[in-house]
Parts: C-alpha cells; sequence; structure tokens
C-alpha cells in the first residue's frame, strides 16, 4: 500500500483507540487483544478518523511546528496497514 | 463455552490488574458440546448474579485495570438482562466481545446490543454440517447459527467464527473453512480441543489421529494463502500432541479474571475444580482484593511456587509450568510440571493417550460422547464426584 496525500485514513473495522490511565498510554483495542501504543503512534493515529493524510501531517505540524515528521508519518501508516490497524479509502 | 484462545499478549513486568475479563454471566446453554469447558458439575450452581451484582463487579474489574471483557456462559443471550450489561460495559470503557453459539439470537436483538455498543462477536460452529453439528452438540439449529451469521456481518460487526477441532469435525476443515468464507468471517479461530471440563470426560472419544491433525493444518494454511488480506486464519494445536506446554493465562494471576455465574472469582477457566483455597465470591469481597490478597490469585503467581523439572528450566519464563487444572487433572498435584511437557516425569501418560488415539482403527463405532447437559452432569457427579476420571467416563451408558 503506497499513501498519497490525498488517500484518507480511518482506523479499521472494529478497532478502538482509546486513553489508558491504569497504564498511562493509549492503547488500540480490537477483538479479544490489544496493542499499547508509544506516544508517536497514538499522535498520528489519533487523526486517523477519515481524514486525509495531508490533514493529519497538517495537524501534527500544529502540534509539533519544530518536528520534521512525514517522512516518519508515512512509514508509520504503511506498518499499520500491514498489522491491520488502519484502513484506507482514496 | 468454549475456550478462546486469547490475542492479549502483554509483556509481564511489574505486578499490576488484569487486561482479559471474561464474564460466564449464566452456566444455561441450549447446546450440550461434549467439549464444553464448563466445569462437569455446573447443574449444581444454580445462584446467578443479579444484574446489579454484574455491575457493580464490572466496574471494579475495569477500576483494576481489564480492557477487554468477555460475556461467555453457558450462553450469553440466555440473560434477558444482557443489553444491559452490553451497555454498562460499554460505558466503562470495556471493549465488549460476546461469545455465543448464535442459538437464540434474532436480529432484533444484535440490533439492540449493537446499540448497547457491542464491538465485536464471536460465533461459535461445531461442524460444517447440521448432522455432525448435532452429533456433537444436541440440537444445533444448524441453519439459524448459519443465518445468525450472516446478519451478524450484515449488521456491521466484526466476526470471528470460532471451531473447536476433534477426531469427529477434522476432517471436514475444507468445508468449514469454506463455509467460514461464505459466511464471511474476519477472523477464523481453528482450535484443537483442550482437554478440560467435559473434554477431559469425553478424552478417548474426541482425540484425533496425527495425521488428521496434521491434514487439517496443511488444509488451513491453503486457505490462509488463498483469503490472505480477506480472513485472518488461526490454527491452534493441542498441548498434548505438542510435547510442550500452553502458557496457561499468560500465567496465574497476571493477565485474566473470570467471573462464575455465581460470583465465585476464578484466576483461570478450571480453578474451580482444584483443590486447596476455595475460589473468593465478589458476594464477600471485593475484587481488588480478591485480585490482589486472596489466597487463590497468589497460589500460583510468580514463579516460586514451582518444582523440578521447571523450577530449574530456562522455559519457565515463557511458559509458566503449564496449565494448574491440567497438571492436577492428570498428576493429582496441581503445583506438578503440566505432563503434556515432555520434560514431565509424567509425560508418558500424555504420550500414551497419543498413541491410543493412533491405533483405535477409524471405524464407523466410535466411543459414546458424554454430551454436556444437566442430566450427565448430575450422573457424573453422583457416580463419581465433582472430578470424573477418563475411565470413569467409560463405565457410564
Ligand atoms: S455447551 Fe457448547 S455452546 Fe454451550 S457453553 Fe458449552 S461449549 Fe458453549
Ligand atoms: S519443565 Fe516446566 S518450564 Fe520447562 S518446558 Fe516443561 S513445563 Fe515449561
Amino acid at each position: 500500500m503506497s499513501f498519497a496525500a490525498d488517500t484518507r485514513v480511518n482506523l479499521a473495522h472494529g478497532m478502538k483507540f482509546q486513553w489508558e490511565p491504569s497504564q498511562n498510554s493509549h492503547v488500540l483495542l480490537y477483538p479479544e487483544g490489544m496493542v499499547q501504543l508509544n506516544d508517536s503512534a497514538s499522535a498520528i493515529l489519533k487523526y486517523c478518523d477519515g481524514r486525509s493524510v495531508a490533514e493529519v501531517l497538517a495537524a501534527l505540524h500544529e502540534q509539533f511546528p519544530d518536528a520534521d515528521l512525514d517522512g516518519d508519518v508515512y512509514a508509520f501508516l504503511e506498518d499499520a496497514h500491514e498489522r491491520g490497524w488502519i484502513r484506507t479509502e482514496s | 463455552m468454549s475456550e478462546a484462545g486469547s490475542g492479549l499478549n502483554p509483556d509481564i513486568g511489574s505486578r499490576r490488574g488484569p487486561l482479559w475479563f471474561l464474564a460466564e454471566v449464566t452456566y444455561r446453554c441450549p447446546l450440550q458440546c461434549a467439549y464444553c469447558s464448563n466445569p462437569v458439575d455446573f447443574a449444581n450452581e444454580k445462584d446467578e448474579l443479579s444484574t446489579e451484582e454484574w455491575i457493580r463487579v464490572m466496574r471494579e474489574v475495569r477500576e483494576l485495570g481489564a480492557v477487554q471483557l468477555g460475556f461467555s456462559g453457558g450462553e450469553p443471550l440466555v440473560r434477558k438482562d444482557l443489553e444491559e450489561l452490553v451497555a454498562e460495559a460499554s460505558r466503562l470503557g470495556f471493549y465488549t466481545n460476546l461469545i455465543t453459539s448464535g442459538v437464540g439470537m434474532d436480529a432484533d436483538r444484535l440490533a439492540r446490543l449493537k446499540e448497547a455498543g457491542l464491538d465485536h462477536i464471536q460465533i461459535s460452529f461445531q461442524a460444517a454440517t447440521a448432522s455432525l453439528s448435532d452429533d456433537v452438540a444436541g440440537r444445533t439449529q444448524f441453519e439459524h447459527k448459519e443465518a445468525m451469521a450472516r446478519e451478524i456481518r450484515r449488521q456491521g460487526y466484526p466476526m470471528v467464527l470460532n471451531v473447536v477441532l476433534h477426531r469427529r469435525n477434522l476432517d471436514q476443515i475444507d468445508e468449514i473453512l469454506q463455509m467460514a468464507a461464505d459466511l464471511e468471517a474476519d477472523y477464523v479461530e481453528l482450535a484443537n480441543t483442550q482437554y478440560h471440563g467435559w473434554a477431559y470426560v469425553n478424552r478417548k472419544a474426541l482425540m484425533p489421529t496425527m495425521k488428521q491433525l496434521t491434514h487439517a493444518e496443511e488444509v488451513a494454511n491453503r486457505w490462509r494463502e488463498k483469503m490472505a488480506g480477506k480472513m485472518r486464519i488461526y490454527y491452534i494445536w493441542s498441548d498434548y500432541y505438542e510435547g510442550k506446554p500452553k502458557p496457561c493465562m499468560n500465567g496465574w494471576g497476571t493477565t485474566f479474571i473470570g467471573v462464575n455465574p455465581d460470583g465465585r472469582v476464578m484466576p483461570c477457566h478450571g480453578a474451580a475444580m482444584l483443590p486447596g483455597p476455595p475460589l473468593p465470591n465478589v458476594r464477600e469481597r471485593d475484587l481488588n482484593w480478591i485480585w490482589n490478597e486472596s489466597e487463590l490469585f497468589n497460589r500460583f503467581r510468580g514463579l516460586d511456587w514451582m518444582q523440578e523439572p521447571c523450577r530449574s528450566c530456562d522455559k519457565r519464563f515463557e511458559d509458566f509450568g503449564g496449565c494448574r487444572c491440567q497438571a492436577y487433572l492428570l498428576t493429582g498435584d496441581a503445583a506438578a510440571t503440566d505432563p503434556t511437557c515432555h520434560l514431565s516425569p509424567l509425560h508418558q501418560q500424555v504420550r500414551d493417550a497419543v498413541e491410543s488415539a493412533e491405533e483405535e482403527p477409524r471405524v464407523m463405532v466410535e466411543q459414546p460422547l458424554i454430551l454436556r447437559n444437566a442430566k450427565n452432569s448430575k450422573a457424573l457427579r453422583e457416580k463419581f464426584g465433582s472430578r470424573p476420571k477418563v475411565a470413569d467416563a467409560e463405565t457410564m451408558e
């Protein structure tokens, strides 16, 4: 899967993204399973709600004005798609 | 309910709360699966927790940190208040799973559960045909179950289709996977029988040959390639045949907490039958005390309770010495090395069982199954107490 700026990204079917105080982290929940997310993964997944990749990047730039993150975001999205965490619409 | 292979795989570090909460809301069930993991003497348990009691329990378990909640049983749909329980679980922030046979389900109920916030449904099938299904589980209403699986997908639920595999249905594996593909399951869990509960009573009748198992795995692999990206297929071996034990519950008192219909709390599915400290009950203590302080939850926590050969084995951090209930069932000592491990001094017992499954010719006359129903539960209890042995079961007519 290669992502373009206008590819829309959303959590995959059946996935839930939430903050877990007892684990002090965001988690991704799916049927009978869970992954604990690190800070950068959760920062990106938070915006995977039907926006385009360009909009996700814009939101992240606003949140982290000094960071050069485009390459990392694309790499993460590909990985997340591979793992079945997100789905895409063109 | 058949045991769900949990995908939860957290790294265990310091002590913390559970992640996976199994609410066995009732032992009532319209089916009678001969491999059911419920206790053999379930028919003795009558006094189910009320709606309010379940709500309190869910809140307390959520406070301990659990994120996944499985509604199981028995058949959870039997409980009229299931929608109410799901709604509360969802409000509390649990990911909610319904583990059901689909019997007693209808489209309206599914829609109401969806509205209540139910996240996912695991539906179990017994076989790929109605007749075999009925042979191993009583009147299974096969066509209705298929219709319900379609309805589950139509209403947009993610669906896991679970089949417990054994001697009688392993050769249907191709048809089973075809059915799963037709029903558009997201995940298929092909779980070979674990010989606990009713499956232990029926062990002789259920144990397959090695050839059946490897053939089924090959077929599953073929389907996995064919369905890549559409349907995920898990094929789970039985520990008897692997010579290595399962990392039971990811370690006792680390990840899993189960509550029985009558409020008894379990660190693993089978703990009710272990001798020793009784199961703590939610009617007597709060869940925080039960998880952190009770004797039962601390009994096999960590590694200090182990005997040789586990005590000095490198694998102990990975498999935790295997299943405590199986150790008890097969050796009479709940702290022994699980005999499915090839290093157990009693491993030969398991080898013998596997070999005798091999020897018996595949003829039409098979060992009869003892179906999981109240009548058999009482009969087994009267004859043998609450822990019947395999040999005893053969003498039942
Ligand atoms: S009899 Fe079958 S459907 Fe009913 S609880 Fe047991 S395994 Fe589940
Ligand atoms: S001896 Fe114990 S720890 Fe070692 S592999 Fe066997 S069960 Fe696991």
